[in-house]
């Protein structure tokens, strides 16, 4: 996407730079990307300016265009790991300056299923929106998520499965939850590429998140309406 | 059904129509256009007609169920007595359970072609000791070069190798033939992947049963 060879980046000027880290998330140069955080920071930007201003925003545009089919998954793989090498700089960062924290998020892919490039993807962006996010990992009997939502008090529980023959896993979490009387007290999101709408209100999901840029939007959207409802009932 | 089977980068890539005056058409995954082709030779069902789509479709599963429809329906136009689908699930959460239920046509029972040429019920016993298992047929394994390499972009970007498959722990080649060559290209691959490698001999498992019972349809 862009001529890297005669750009300097620290020469380039704010605005110059944010779009060229953007171009240069899009073509998944790790390197780069990590020297214009630093440069940004050495400029006196605030972390969690860095992270939505230049890493996020670069990755959303990553996301429209695989949505639209004009990038793939390897195009996408490389750009989250230009981006998680920028959060790597960032993390501690912003942990001490107090960024903003939308909320809080247990994830992990669901029993019997080891994919987990999707749920990588979801917790990075989730992370970038300003979520503090719990990962589980892979393979996760039922058992590893209520443990996970009794130490953590999630707002949101969120569940992965590429196949067909795991997805139905989701739905032994959420007849758990139902059993033990705390469903209600979690958004349950789930995602993964077998998965769609009409399988997620069927399992008792409260939202299906196609892609990782659904999900940040749906958790915000739900992470909003739950604020809405605290504040009406003050 | 008398015309030869392309090769297998046609198979990935167009897919395959064998038509000559059959009855009955089995709409199926251009990764199965050998093995089936040998069942209805063997057998002389000269009264079944294969089409299969594209095996790249394997990639992207979404698109296989509108597509199967699509056949469908042109396979009606065609004036086809029996039409019966040769795809499993493959990845699409039930979408294509759904076409064949609208459409009123049968499908082979299971989760992927890996599940029914081992048998069904015995790939599903299996499941939890095989978390980790990439499985390849005899297809994929000729195919994998186009189909995962290339088409997992690893050809471009080999250091995504290990964010594809770096849970997974051993290639299961399930081998629909005993073919040494197909062997050595198997374990080649599992080399490439950078996992173990282990050999099934399935033969054609469930695939022979459902052949069958639509040649009898």
């Amino acid at each position: 996407m862009a001529e890297e060879d005669d750009i300097i980046l620290s020469e380039l000027d704010d605005e110059e730079l944010v779009q060229q880290m953007h171009d240069d998330l899009y073509d998944g140069l790790k390197d780069e990307i990590v020297e214009s955080v630093n440069i940004l920071l050495e400029r006196g930007w605030v972390p969690y300016d860095v992270l939505t201003k230049a890493l996020v925003e670069g990755m959303r545009i990553v996301g429209i265009d695989f949505r639209d089919g004009i990038l793939f998954v390897p195009e996408v793989l490389l750009a989250a790991n230009a981006m998680k090498a920028g959060m790597g700089v960032l993390k501690p960062l912003l942990a001490e300056t107090g960024a903003p924290r939308l909320g809080t998020m247990v994830i992990g892919t669901v029993k019997g299923d080891i994919h987990d490039i999707g749920k990588n993807l979801v917790s990075m962006m989730m992370e970038g929106a300003g979520f503090e996010v719990y990962d589980l990992g892979i393979n996760n009997p039922v058992e590893n998520y209520l443990e996970a939502i009794e130490t953590h008090k999630p707002d949101i529980l969120g569940m992965s499965a590429l196949l067909t023959t795991t997805m139905p896993y989701m739905k032994v979490v959420i007849d758990t939850m139902k059993e033990k009387g705390i469903r209600d007290d979690y958004v349950v999101l789930v995602g993964g590429a077998p998965l769609n709408e009409e399988f997620g209100k069927a399992i008792g999901a409260d939202a299906y998140c196609r892609d990782a840029a659904v999900a940040v939007e749906t958790a915000k959207s739900f992470m909003s309406r739950k604020h809405n409802q605290a504040a009406a009932a003050g | 059904m008398t015309s030869s089977l392309p090769d297998d980068d046609t198979l990935t890539e167009t897919g395959l129509e064998l038509r000559s005056r059959g009855r009955v058409l089995l709409i199926a995954c251009g990764a199965l256009a050998r093995e089936i082709l040998a069942l209805t030779r063997l057998n002389g069902w000269s009264h079944i007609d294969l089409a299969c789509l594209p095996a790249k479709l394997h990639n992207r599963p979404a698109l296989i169920p509108e597509a199967v429809r699509g056949r469908i329906q042109r396979a009606r136009k065609q004036g086809y007595t029996g039409i019966h689908v040769v795809y499993a699930d493959c990845g699409t959460g039930g979408l294509l359970d759904r076409v064949c239920e609208e459409e009123g046509v049968s499908r082979i029972e299971g989760p992927h072609c890996y599940s029914f040429f081992d048998g069904n019920d015995a790939f599903a016993e299996r499941s939890e000791d095989e978390v980790g298992a990439f499985y390849l047929t005899d297809f994929l394994a000729r195919q994998f070069d186009a189909l995962v390499w290339r088409g997992m972009g690893l050809d471009r970007h080999p250091e995504l190798r290990d964010l594809y498959f770096g849970n997974y722990d051993r290639v299961v080649f399930l081998a629909q033939t005993e073919d040494p060559a197909l062997e050595t290209r198997a374990r080649a691959a599992a080399d490439r992947l950078g996992l173990a490698f282990e050999k099934r001999v399935t033969g054609y498992g469930d695939l022979a049963g459902f052949v069958s019972a639509a040649a009898q349809g």
